[in-house]
This record gives C-alpha cells, sequence and structure tokens, in this order.
C-alpha cells in the first residue's frame, strides 16, 4: 500500500460526528497498529458504532481525518473497500438467499478470496450451507455475517458486537478466529460489550464515552488505572477497626463479605492494608490478593464522566 | 472500472435471478396473471364479436394492450417496491456499500428481471391471444416496441417514486394501492381507455398508463403512436424519476 511502513494501519484524528443537535462523536482520535487488536468498549449511545462506521467508510464525519492503511475512507471507498472487511451491527441480508448462495456472491466480489468452506468449517456453518438466511438462528446468521466480512481476506476487519446472541461454544469458535486473524496479521477493531471478551481477544482497548475516548491501554494497564485495581480480601479471627482501613490512603471501598473483609483500591494498599492490621495486633487469615477486573475500572471510567455531564 | 461487467454484478444478477425465482407469488401475478384475465375475456361470447363502436374491433383485441400494461403494473407497482422496501430496511443495500459492489448494482438487477418478467408475459399474452382468440399482433413492430419500452420505462418511475417516498415498507404498501388502482383503471383494465370516449378518455390519457395504453393500441392498428402519447409517457418519466432520484434513501 501506499503508507509507510510505519504508519498505523488504522489512524483517526479529531473524528466528530453530529446528527442535527445530537453529538454522536465529540472528539475521537485512534492509532491501531498493524496486526494489533483494538477493542472498543462503552456504553450504548456512546459512539463507538459510529465511529467505526466513519472508518467503514458508511458516515462522513463533520470534522477530523480517517485513514485506513493510507486511504481516506470518505474519498476513496473503491480502494477501501478491497482493504476492509465489515461486520455490522444489525445487518441481515436477502430473506431467500441461501448460506451457500451467500458465501459464493461475496466470493465473486474480491480478487483474491478465502476459500469460503475454511470459515464455514471455522464457524461451525458448514452443515447449514442450504439453509435460507430466514431459517438461520440469530446466532447463525451473525456466524455468516462475520464469514463474510472475511471472505476478501481484508487487511483490516471491523467487527461490531462480534458475538452477540452467539452460545458459549460458537463464541470460542469466533474468539478463535479473531486470533487465527492477528496471528495472519490482521488488524481488527472489535467494538463489543463484553469485558471478558475484550480481556481474552485485545491487545489494547479503547474506552470511549459521550463521543470521546476515555481510556486507552491494554487490558492490564486499564485495570491499574481504575480506583479498584487490586482487591485484597481476608477474615479476621477477632475485632478489628475497620475505619483505620477505609482511610488509608488508595483505599476506595472498605466491605465485609459473609465474614471476610474485602478492601479495594490501588496497588500499593496491599502493604498499607497489612501494616494497619499489624498495629491493631490482628493476624488476617486466609489472606488473598487479586487484581481488579476491567469491569470496575471500566465502571470508573464511563460513571465518573456521567456524573461530571449529569 | 476494468471492464463493462464486473464478476461482482454477474454474481449478483444470477443471485438475484435465483431469488426472483423463490418469489412465486410475484411471478404470478406478473407472468400468469395477465394471461389468465386475457383468457377469461376471450371465453365471454360478447367480447368476441366486432363492436361498431369500436370501429369493428372485439372487446377482447382491446384487452391484449391493457393485459400487457397490467403486467407492467403488477411488476413495478406492486412486486418490485416491496424488494427494496426489505433490502433497505434490513440491511442488504447498507452493507453492499461496504463491499466492491455497489448497492446500485443490485437494485438494478432487481428492475431488471421484473422486466424480463414483464417480457415473458408479453410475449405469452402476444401468443396466446393470437392463437386461442385471434387477436391481431402488432401491426407496427417498430412504434409498438417504442411504445412498449416507455410504457415500461414510466411503469418503473411509478414503481420508483414508491419505493423513493416511503420511509419504511408498510407505508410503502399503502402508497404502491394508492397508486395501483387507478393505474388498473388508466391502463383500461375496467374499462378499455379506447372505449371511454369524451371528456374521460381525454383525462385519461393524460396519465402515464392511459397514454401507454392508447400509443400500445395505435401500433397495434398499424399507426404511428401520436406524438401526445409518446410526449406523456417522456414527461411522467422525468417526473418520476427526478423525484425518486432526488428523495431515495440508500438505509
Amino acid at each position: 500500500m501506499t503508507d509507510a511502513p510505519s504508519a498505523p494501519a488504522v489512524l483517526v484524528e479529531g473524528l466528530r460526528k453530529t446528527y442535527g443537535a445530537t453529538v454522536a462523536v465529540d472528539d475521537v482520535s485512534l492509532a491501531v497498529e498493524h496486526s494489533e487488536v483494538l477493542g472498543i468498549l462503552g456504553p450504548n449511545g456512546a459512539g463507538k458504532t459510529t465511529t467505526v462506521e466513519s472508518i467503514a467508510g458508511l458516515r462522513t464525519g463533520d470534522a477530523g481525518r480517517i485513514r485506513v492503511h493510507g486511504l481516506d475512507p470518505w474519498t476513496q471507498r473503491d480502494a477501501l473497500v478491497r482493504v476492509l472487511g465489515v461486520q455490522l451491527q444489525s445487518s441481515a441480508l436477502q430473506p431467500k438467499i441461501t448460506v451457500r448462495e451467500a458465501l459464493e456472491l461475496w466470493t465473486a466480489f474480491y480478487d483474491d478470496p478465502v476459500p469460503w468452506g475454511d470459515l464455514t468449517d471455522a464457524l461451525g456453518l458448514t452443515e447449514h450451507l442450504d439453509r435460507r438466511f430466514l431459517d438461520l438462528s440469530g446466532g447463525q446468521q451473525q456466524r455468516l455475517s462475520i464469514a463474510l466480512a472475511l471472505v476478501g481476506r481484508p487487511r483490516v476487519a471491523i467487527l461490531d458486537e462480534l458475538s452477540t446472541g452467539l452460545d458459549p461454544r460458537a463464541r470460542r469458535d469466533v474468539w478463535r478466529l479473531v486470533r487465527d486473524l492477528r496471528d495472519r496479521g490482521v488488524t481488527v477493531l472489535l467494538v463489543t460489550h463484553s469485558m471478558e471478551e475484550a480481556q481474552e481477544l485485545c491487545d489494547r482497548i479503547a474506552i470511549i464515552d459521550a463521543g470521546r475516548v476515555r481510556a486507552l491501554g491494554t487490558p492490564d494497564e486499564l485495570v491499574r488505572t481504575g480506583t479498584a485495581a487490586t482487591i485484597v480480601s481476608f477474615e479476621v479471627p477477632g475485632r478489628a477497626d475497620l475505619d483505620v482501613l477505609r482511610g488509608l490512603d488508595g483505599v476506595t471501598t472498605v466491605r465485609v463479605d459473609d465474614r471476610r473483609v474485602v478492601v479495594e483500591g490501588a496497588e500499593d494498599v496491599v502493604l498499607a492494608v497489612l501494616a494497619a492490621l499489624d498495629a491493631q495486633r490482628v493476624v488476617p487469615q486466609r489472606l488473598r490478593v487479586a487484581a481488579g477486573s476491567l469491569d470496575a475500572a471500566y465502571l470508573d471510567l464511563t460513571t465518573t464522566l456521567t456524573e461530571e455531564t449529569a | 472500472m476494468s471492464t463493462l461487467v464486473s464478476p461482482g454484478t454477474v454474481a449478483v444478477l444470477r443471485t438475484e435471478a435465483r431469488l426472483f425465482g423463490r418469489e412465486v407469488g410475484s411471478l404470478f401475478w406478473i407472468v400468469a396473471f395477465p394471461v389468465v384475465l386475457l383468457c377469461v375475456m376471450g371465453f365471454i361470447p360478447g367480447y368476441r364479436e366486432p363492436d361498431p363502436e369500436l370501429g369493428g374491433l372485439r372487446v377482447v383485441d382491446l384487452y391484449v394492450p391493457v393485459t400487457v400494461l397490467l403486467s407492467m403494473i403488477m411488476a413495478a407497482i406492486l412486486a418490485m417496491p416491496p424488494v427494496v422496501f426489505a433490502y433497505r430496511e434490513a440491511g442488504v443495500l447498507r452493507r453492499l456499500r461496504t463491499t466492491p459492489v455497489r448497492p446500485l448494482t443490485l437494485l438494478a438487477a432487481q428492475v431488471g428481471l421484473h422486466g424480463a418478467a414483464v417480457v415473458a408475459s408479453t410475449v405469452l399474452l402476444l401468443l396466446v391471444g393470437r392463437l386461442a382468440f385471434g387477436t391481431p399482433v402488432p401491426a407496427s413492430p417498430g412504434w409498438y416496441l417504442l411504445a412498449y419500452v416507455l410504457a415500461l420505462v414510466v411503469s418503473f418511475g411509478l414503481g420508483a417514486i414508491v419505493t423513493a417516498i416511503a420511509p419504511n415498507a408498510r407505508i410503502g404498501m399503502a402508497v404502491g394501492m394508492v397508486l395501483f388502482f387507478p393505474s388498473m383503471f388508466t391502463a383500461g383494465v375496467w374499462f378499455p381507455v379506447q372505449a371511454m370516449g369524451g371528456l374521460l378518455q381525454r383525462v385519461v390519457e393524460l396519465t402515464p398508463l392511459g397514454a401507454a395504453s392508447q400509443a400500445l393500441h395505435q401500433a397495434m392498428a398499424g399507426q404511428a403512436p401520436d406524438l401526445q402519447h409518446l410526449g406523456v409517457m417522456a414527461l411522467w418519466t422525468v417526473v418520476c424519476y427526478g423525484i425518486a432520484s432526488r428523495t431515495f434513501r440508500w438505509e
């Protein structure tokens, strides 16, 4: 392609998109590296889908600039569609088209397609080839949609709500497919509501809320930025003054869960909690230290904003 | 574009042709129903008698152009718009925008296939009419073809209006019905335009299908169609496609 080797696979700079008085995307900037899986998380209406649809050339931003492998999606769509594969959040096919016909049709669109049998095998669709689209279950339709996004051997794949409606087994199949894509050098933009999916698949995660990127980093980095990066829990045989723990620097919550004391806070609270207990001559039993979850970090990052704007 | 017809376009046409073949209802109303109607008219004894008021023609003779136009109305106003609504509402057109094939290709394929069904129906009507009831064949094939193509184009113009102005399938069906019955009337399904006479005929001649009916009738009889009829169809065509191309939404 035309871009320098160091250029990111997908570059979004200052994207803004409004619909009348509604600001769908306020100011989004992202740089996605080649063969990276970038997760895009955020509440409903945060601007995730508008962002990826702008990258796919389906919407033209009011301001900002996007490059996909050096191509401008808003003016160079003819070239863009050859490097990009898109699975849209809600898009059906012709009701009476069969799985096989859809795959053959999409195969004919591209110069160097993937043999579609590989995709139907990987996605568990091979036994449904002669079924019509309207007779497929929601999960089967979703898997066909993913297969069609990938049949053109895209360099960049946009997958919007990849595993919505899939059963756990199909979810694993789809996850394996995404990992294979990355291993073959494909860049993946993954819009998702599932923290588990983001943590499993994504090299980095962008959290978008109210049309802005609130946080961008690896899953671990995001967990550490949260106010509940670390969870310390233990049992106390006798009495202990929990208010002392609440006053410690970095501690966000202290609660008692079924006789277990649970302290959530920044990473350095572990030693502070132990020191405070030692000062009370309390020996914590069955002590456990765990990393906080992405869920907690996500809720921190998105609720703060809701409060700010409320 | 490197070649005139890309493999993707050919594949779209082939796939849509298969899917159209599954629309048994549409095929019945476009191809079979007009032939059935012509046969019903032909079996009414009085309709096979020459009528001096019709210039010595028989009623069944008048019903050949009528049923030809009926097939066009069925295809363009009744059968084609719901396909477009379904494709738009399901996101098929939107999805195609992310591939090397343009969504316009899909719509063009649908119009082409519905048009082909009309042509098949016309051939059947001319054959059945001729063989079963001795109806005339077009005495001026060139003029007939011109009038026919204009009638087909203006019919699909009416269908295009339906798909363009209706925001969804439900309203689209209503708009389609509002156009469907007047189109049937002006095409002469209940009462052939040639038998209307007087002011009614002069008004109906200004409608797209009324003009089409007159033009087809004249070409059938071996005359050049009046310029007025061809002009009325051409004008309606410009108006319909002008409105449709300005208001049509892809999603």
